[in-house]
C-alpha cells in the first residue's frame, strides 16, 4: 500500500477479503507469515495493536452500540476522560472531536444523536468517523456499499477521494465491479485464499470478473421476452407490522401475471422482508388481501400456502431455509416429508427419499460429497442449490425467491438465475426480491420500487440505473423535480 | 455534499399510545379508590404519626374525606395522562397516581382499624421499610453490575446466602465485624467467581448455571450450618454485630432523621453504592465499556476492549457487593439460620428488572418491594379485613405488570446472556 492510495480487494464472496483483513485488524491471528509496515513487521495481538498502528477498519456489519450516542460509540476504547483514576467521561471533548473530524473530512454528523435512529447511510458515516478520530493512516472498508442506495454509495465514494486527498490510504473490499472501476488506484484479485492477480482500473468488466472467478462469465441473464398470463398472485391494500410493531408494509399493491418475472428492488429494510413474509403466512396480514390465482390466501397457515402451490426461497438460508445439521436427502424433502411416497403415517420412506435426493442432486449440480452429508457443510451456493431444487419439485403456480444468490459464488448464480428464467418459461408467476439491484434488473420483466413499506413505481428493466436509484432513495420524477440538486453522478461507474 | 437526509419516521402508534393506556388504568384505579374506599372508610380521624408511637406530633384527616380526596388525586393523574402529556410528565403523574392510590387506601384502613390501633407510626414504616429492602438493594446492584456487562445473574440468592454465612463464620471466629464484613464479600465473589468462570469460560447457559450456584449455597450453607454452628454456637454463630451510627445533624431531621439516620453501615453503605455505582455506570470510562460490553461485545472488542477480562471484573465485583448485602442481615441483624435470605434474591432479580437494569431504579423498586412487605405486616398488627397473603403478593404483580410494558418499556441489555465468543 502507498500513502493516499486506494486499493481494492476484488473476489467473490467467501474468496477470503474479510478474513484477510480481519487479521490486518488484528481479530484473528494469522497461522503463518507477516505484515509488514513502513518496512517493519508488525505483531498485531489484538485490534488495539492495530489501531495504535494506525489502521482503523469499518466492518461489513457495523460495529457501533444502538443505544449509545454518536459521541459516545466515537470514544469508546479511546475515552477521553478527566479525574485522574476514576475515569470520569470527558463528553465534551469527545463531542468537540466528533464535530472537527466531520468539518474536516465533510462528514456531516450529529454528535448527540442515538444510533439506532439513524439511517444506515449515516451509520457508515460514524464508523468512518470513529476511525478517523483514531488517526488512522489506513483504513479497510468491508464492503462498504452492501447496504446502501446507489446515491449513497456516490456519497461514499466522494468522501473516499478526500481522505485520498487528505494522504489517507484506502483498502475497499467488494464484489463489484463498476465501484472498483470507478475509485480504485490498483485492484488486487483474490480466489479461494489467494492473490490471483493485480489490475489496473483500466481494464475491461469482464477481465476482472474473469479474473474473479478463474474463467470467463455471462453477467446477464439470457431471457426472451416473457408472455404474460393471467394474474396468478394479487396483493392489495396491504399492512403488515415488523418484529417491533412498527409498520413496514403500509399499503401495498402488486400483481404478479403467470410467465413473467416481478423484480421487487430497494434497499434493505424497506418493507421487501415482511411483504414477502405475510404473503407466505408467515407473519399476521393487519389490513389488506392477498389472492393466489383468484383463492384468498392471507390468513392461511403457511403449510397451507406452501401445498397451494407457492414454491420459496427465503432470504436467509442457514436461519429459514435449511436444517443445517440435517442430511442434504432430508432437507430436499422438508416441505413434503409427510406425503407419499416420502411419508406414509406415522413413519418416513428411506427408500423414496434417498431416491429423490440422488435425482435433485444431479438435475440441480449440487456438488456434495453424499446425500447424507450434513447439510451445513457445504459452500454457500450448493446450499441454496439445495432450496432451489426442493421449492422447485413441486408443480409450482407461484415461486418466490427472496435473495437468491445472496452470497453464493458467480458459478452459481447463473445456475440459479437459468432456473429461475425456465421457472418463468413454463408459466409459473415469479416474484424476485433483492437488493442487489443488478440482479433484480437481469431477471425481472417488471421491477417495483419498495422504499418504507411503498411500492414507490413499478418500471420496466429498461430505465436507467439512476432512476431507479432514484426511486430506491424515496425519490420520484415528480418529487425530483422540487428536491435540491442531488450529490454528484458525474463519475457514474 | 448534498445528503437527502432520512429523516425517522416516528412510530405511528394511533391513539392508545402507552402513555394513555397507562393513564386510564390509573384513572380506573383512583375512581376505585375515591368510591370503594371512601365508602368504606369510616369517619374515624386517620392518624399518621410522625414518631414510633400514638402520642406526638401527626398528620390527621378525616378517614372518608381522605379516602376520597387521595383517590380523586389519583385519579386527576390518570386523567391528565389520558389527556396526552408531554412524556417528561410521565414518571411524576405516575408516581402521583399510585402514591394517591396507597394514601386512599391507608386512609380506608387506619380509620377502620379498632380504637387504639388507628395510628400510623411513619417513623417504623420508613425504616422498616429501608430495613426491608436493603438486601434486595445489594442484591439489585449486584444485579445491574453483572447484568449490565452481559452476564445474567440469576445467582444473586446464592451470593447473600454465601455472604451471609461467611460474615457470621468468620465474624465469630475472628470477633471482628470487620474481618467477618471482608469474608462475607469474599463468600459473594467465590459464587460469583464460579459464574464467570462457567458462564465466560466454558460458555454454560447462564440462567441454568445460576440456579445450580443457587442450590449449591444452600447446600454448602446448609451443611457447614449444621456440622458448625449448631455444634458449637457460641464459637461458630455468634458474631459481633455493627451498632448504630448516628449521623450528626441529619438525625434530628424530623421523621427522616429518626427513620433513616439513626442506623447501621449497611444502610449508609446501600445508598452509597447505588449512588457511586450509578455515577461510575453513566459517567465513566468503566461505565461505557461496561454498557458497550453488554449491548455489543463485538463493537467493544474491535475497539481494544477487554470483553471477556471486563466481564470477569463485573461478575466478580457483583459478588463482592452480594455478599457485604448478605452481611447485613448476620453481622447487624440475627444470627445465621439455614437458608437465610429466604427468596430475596429472586425479589433483587425482579427489582433489578422493575428498576429497569438502572441502579437508582432498582433503589426505587426496592423500595417499593419493601414497603409492600411492611404494610404487610402492619395491616396485619391492626387487624385489617385484607388477608396479608394478598399483600405480601403485591410486588410480584407489580413485576409482572412492569415486564409486561405498563411503566414504560423494560429493555434488558441487549446482549445479557449472551456468551461472547471471538470470531
Amino acid at each position: 500500500m502507498e500513502p493516499g492510495e486506494i486499493h481494492a480487494l476484488l473476489g467473490e464472496n467467501g474468496a477470503g477479503k474479510s478474513t484477510l483483513m480481519n487479521v490486518l485488524y488484528g481479530l484473528y491471528q494469522p497461522d503463518e507469515g507477516e505484515i509488514l509496515v513502513d518496512g517493519r513487521p508488525l505483531k498485531l495481538k489484538g485490534p488495539s495493536d492495530a489501531i495504535a498502528a494506525g489502521i482503523g477498519m469499518v466492518h461489513q456489519h457495523f460495529m457501533l452500540v444502538p443505544v449509545f450516542t454518536v459521541a459516545e460509540n466515537v470514544m469508546l476504547g479511546a475515552e477521553q476522560v478527566k479525574g485522574g483514576f476514576t475515569g470520569f467521561l470527558d463528553r465534551r471533548r469527545a463531542r468537540r472531536e466528533v464535530a472537527e473530524v466531520s468539518e474536516r473530512y465533510n462528514l456531516r454528523v450529529d454528535p448527540d444523536a442515538v444510533i439506532e435512529d439513524l439511517p444506515v447511510g449515516i451509520q457508515q458515516r460514524v464508523e468512518i468517523v470513529k476511525a478517523l478520530t483514531r488517526e488512522v493512516d489506513l483504513l479497510i472498508l468491508d464492503e462498504p456499499t452492501a447496504v446502501l442506495t446507489p446515491q449513497e454509495t456516490e456519497e461514499l465514494l466522494a468522501v473516499m477521494r478526500s481522505l485520498k486527498a487528505a494522504g489517507k490510504s484506502i483498502v475497499f473490499i467488494t464484489h463489484k465491479l463498476g465501484e472498483v472501476k470507478a475509485i480504485a488506484d490498483r485492484i488486487t484479485v483474490i480466489r479461494r485464499g489467494k492473490t490471483v492477480g493485480t489490475a489496473s482500473p483500466s481494464a475491461s468488466r469482464d477481465e476482472l470478473a474473469a479474473l474473479m472467478v478463474g474463467r470467463s462469465v455471462r453477467l446477464t441473464v439470457d431471457k426472451k421476452p416473457a408472455t404474460p398470463g393471467k394474474p396468478i398472485l394479487e396483493v392489495s391494500g396491504l399492512v403488515v407490522d415488523d418484529d417491533r410493531q412498527v409498520r413496514a408494509v403500509d399499503g401495498v399493491d402488486l400483481t404478479v401475471h403467470a410467465g413473467e418475472v416481478l423484480g421487487i428492488a430497494g434497499v434493505q429494510g424497506n418493507g421487501q422482508t415482511e411483504l414477502i413474509e405475510a404473503v407466505m403466512g408467515l407473519r399476521p396480514v393487519l389490513a389488506g388481501t392477498v389472492t393466489l390465482d383468484g383463492e384468498t390466501v392471507h390468513g392461511w397457515p403457511t403449510k397451507k400456502v406452501l401445498r397451494a402451490g407457492v414454491g420459496y426461497v427465503p432470504e436467509d438460508r442457514s436461519v429459514d431455509g435449511l436444517v443445517k445439521e440435517f442430511s442434504v436427502a432430508e432437507n430436499l424433502v422438508l416441505d413434503i416429508y409427510d406425503r407419499p411416497p416420502f411419508g406414509k403415517g406415522l413413519s418416513l420412506k428411506p427408500d423414496a427419499i434417498a431416491q429423490s435426493a440422488k435425482e435433485r442432486i444431479e438435475q440441480f449440480d449440487v456438488r456434495t460429497s453424499s446425500a447424507d452429508a450434513p447439510v451445513g457443510t457445504l459452500s454457500g451456493g450448493n446450499q441454496q442449490k439445495v432450496i432451489v431444487a426442493r421449492e422447485l419439485s413441486r408443480p409450482l403456480k407461484l415461486f418466490i425467491a427472496a435473495q437468491p444468490t445472496r452470497g453464493v459464488d458467480v458459478g452459481s448464480i447463473e445456475f440459479i438465475h437459468s432456473r429461475v428464467i425456465r421457472e418463468r418459461d413454463i408459466g409459473t408467476a415469479v416474484m424476485v426480491v433483492s437488493s442487489e439491484l443488478d440482479e433484480v434488473i437481469g431477471l425481472a420483466d417488471r421491477i417495483a420500487v419498495m422504499y418504507r413499506g411503498r411500492i414507490i413505481g413499478v418500471v420496466s428493466p429498461d430505465t436507467p440505473r439512476e432512476e431507479i436509484g432514484l426511486l430506491m432513495a424515496g425519490i420520484t420524477p415528480d418529487t425530483a423535480a422540487a428536491a435540491p440538486e442531488g450529490p454528484g453522478n458525474e463519475d457514474n461507474a | 455534499m448534498a445528503v437527502p437526509e432520512v429523516a425517522v419516521t416516528a412510530v405511528d402508534e394511533g391513539f392508545w399510545t402507552r402513555t394513555r393506556k397507562t393513564g386510564a388504568v390509573v384513572l380506573a384505579l383512583g375512581l376505585l379508590a375515591a368510591v370503594l374506599f371512601g365508602a368504606l372508610a369510616t369517619d374515624q380521624q386517620a392518624r399518621f404519626t410522625l414518631s414510633e408511637t400514638e402520642g406526638g406530633a401527626a398528620l390527621e384527616i378525616n378517614g372518608t374525606v381522605g379516602a376520597i380526596l387521595f383517590g380523586l388525586i389519583a385519579a386527576a393523574a390518570g386523567a391528565a395522562l389520558l389527556a396526552g402529556v408531554p412524556k417528561r410528565w410521565f414518571t411524576l403523574l405516575l408516581g402521583v397516581g399510585l402514591v394517591g392510590f396507597v394514601l386512599s387506601f391507608l386512609c380506608w384502613q387506619v380509620s377502620a382499624a379498632p380504637a387504639g390501633s388507628n395510628f400510623m407510626p411513619l417513623v417504623n414504616v420508613v425504616r422498616n421499610t429501608f430495613v426491608l429492602a436493603l438486601p434486595l438493594i445489594f442484591g439489585a446492584l449486584a444485579g445491574v453490575l453483572c447484568e449490565r456487562s452481559g452476564v445474567v445473574n440469576v445467582a444473586i440468592e446464592g451470593q447473600l446466602l454465601m455472604g451471609a454465612f461467611s460474615g457470621a463464620l468468620f465474624g465469630s471466629i475472628s470477633g471482628s465485624v470487620w474481618v467477618g464484613l471482608v469474608a462475607a464479600a469474599i463468600g459473594g465473589a467465590f459464587i460469583s467467581l464460579l459464574l464467570a468462570v462457567f458462564a465466560i469460560r466454558y460458555l454454560v447457559d447462564q440462567v441454568v448455571m445460576g440456579i445450580v450456584l443457587n442450590l449449591l449455597a444452600v447446600g454448602i450453607t446448609g451443611f457447614l450450618y449444621e456440622r458448625l454452628m449448631q455444634t458449637d454456637a457460641t464459637k461458630y454463630n455468634s458474631a459481633p454485630r455493627f451498632g448504630t451510627w448516628e449521623i450528626p445533624l441529619l438525625k434530628d431531621i424530623p421523621l427522616i432523621g429518626p427513620a433513616l439516620f439513626r442506623s447501621n453501615i449497611f444502610l449508609y453503605l446501600g445508598l452509597l453504592l447505588v449512588l457511586v455505582i450509578h455515577f461510575a455506570l453513566f459517567r465513566t470510562r468503566w461505565g461505557l465499556r461496561t454498557r458497550s460490553v453488554g449491548e455489543h461485545p463485538t463493537a467493544a472488542d474491535t475497539l481494544g476492549v477487554k470483553v471477556l477480562r471486563l466481564r470477569y471484573r463485573n461478575v466478580i465485583m457483583a459478588g463482592l457487593v452480594a455478599g457485604v448485602g448478605g452481611a447485613s442481615y448476620t453481622l447487624a441483624l440475627f444470627s445465621f439460620t439455614k437458608n437465610m435470605i429466604g427468596g430475596k434474591g429472586f425479589i433483587a432479580l425482579a427489582a433489578l428488572i422493575f428498576g429497569r437494569w438502572s441502579p437508582t431504579g432498582a433503589l426505587l423498586a426496592a423500595l417499593f418491594f419493601g414497603f409492600a412487605d411492611q404494610l404487610a405486616t402492619y395491616l396485619g398488627a391492626i387487624g385489617s379485613s385484607i388477608p396479608s397473603q394478598f399483600l405480601a403478593m403485591l410486588p410480584y404483580l407489580a413485576t409482572i405488570l412492569a415486564v409486561a410494558g405498563l411503566v414504560g418499556r423494560v429493555r434488558a441489555p441487549a446482549a445479557d446472556g449472551k456468551p461472547y465468543i471471538k470470531g
